[in-house]
């Protein structure tokens, strides 16, 4: 142990401000980068959720104006070969 | 020989693996800077001239150094990827480098911080000290080309070519003080023979150093995770992934 007392550690003979401006700098750095790297994971996540569920609404909504267009037409059709008759 | 390398080319088997290696390293990287750090901060000998000051060393040393070995190996990821089209290689480059613009910061603060009480004065425009700061700039460039681009092989591509553009500085930071004059003292840890310092600044410097090291693994492992993901959304093992994620 090199400090005889809290206050002589946190002194750090006289160079306290110096050292611990270095080692709480370091600290929130790294804090902030290992925060913001372990939540990118679930962002990604949800935005490929998110993006998902965009394809999915556009794949149904496809579907369902074929869907209609179909039956347009064989309304049509339906039409056209009462008229032909 | 190399073939059990193989599989782990593959997106998926890297995801997880990964997944696998992430507890494990995350619990040695607490180990080794909680005993580094204590012991540097608390039992470590005040050096004869710097004084108690003399404890910056233990955060600013493995920090630069890191800083150039990142960036190196960051330069390897996106040679690989540029000439052998890795896409992994690509993905492991993007995860490196905010990793390595934070450990550049931080050698450039802790460095001030410990130039202001040596020298009086926070900053310098010599050699060391100017190299260091390109070598931020560099990374803040190859995270914006990373992120300039919707496609990210187009994006990995420019930002492959400034990153093996700029390898040319890491010589030029490391050599600087022998090749200038400059305020910033020599190496003491890595010369060649003997490191001359005592062992008992020597033994702390090893444990934050390897503590430092472990801990840009998690850091670039987390991001490494993400980037895959990002890079792979439209496959399925993703898709079911995410699936899995979101319903729980």
């Amino acid at each position: 142990m090199q400090f005889n007392s809290f206050s002589d550690f946190i002194d750090m003979g006289g160079y306290g401000f110096y050292v611990w401006l270095s080692f709480g700098a370091t600290a929130v750095i790294l804090t902030l980068l290992l925060i913001s790297s372990k939540a990118g994971h679930q962002q990604i996540i949800n935005q490929i959720a998110k993006r998902k569920q965009r394809e999915d609404k556009l794949r149904q909504a496809r579907a369902l104006r074929k869907q209609q267009n179909e039956q347009q037409s064989d309304q049509q059709n339906k039409a056209l070969n009462e008229v032909t008759e | 020989m190399w073939k059990w390398l193989h599989p782990y080319a593959n997106p998926e088997v890297a995801y997880h693996f990964t997944n696998k290696v992430l507890p494990w390293l995350s619990a040695l990287a607490a180990i080794f800077l909680s005993i580094g750090l204590v012991w540097a901060l608390v039992f470590a000998p005040a050096d004869y001239q710097q004084g108690h000051s003399f404890r910056i060393f233990y955060v600013h040393v493995p920090a630069a150094s890191l800083s150039m070995g990142i960036y190196f190996a960051m330069a390897i990821a996106a040679f690989s990827s540029l000439v052998w089209q890795l896409k992994l290689a690509d993905a492991s480059a993007a995860a490196m480098a905010p990793v390595g613009a934070a450990f550049t910061a931080i050698a450039l603060i802790t460095g001030a911080a410990w130039g202001k009480p040596m020298w009086g004065t926070w900053w310098i425009w010599d050699a060391r000290l100017t190299s260091e700061l390109i070598l931020l700039f560099l990374y803040l460039g190859v995270i914006a080309l990373h992120n300039a681009f919707e496609d990210k092989n187009l994006a990995g591509k420019a930002a492959g070519i400034l990153t093996l553009v700029g390898v040319v500085n890491i010589p030029i930071i490391k050599y600087s003080v022998d090749w200038w004059n400059t305020l910033h003292q020599g190496s003491t840890v890595s010369k060649l023979g003997k490191p001359s310092m005592s062992l008992d600044m020597l033994w702390p410097f090893i444990f934050s150093f390897i503590g430092f090291s472990l801990l840009v693994g998690v850091i670039i492992c987390l991001r490494f995770r993400n980037e895959i993901l990002a890079r792979n959304s439209i496959r399925p093992w993703v898709r079911n992934l995410v699936q899995e994620h979101t319903t729980k």
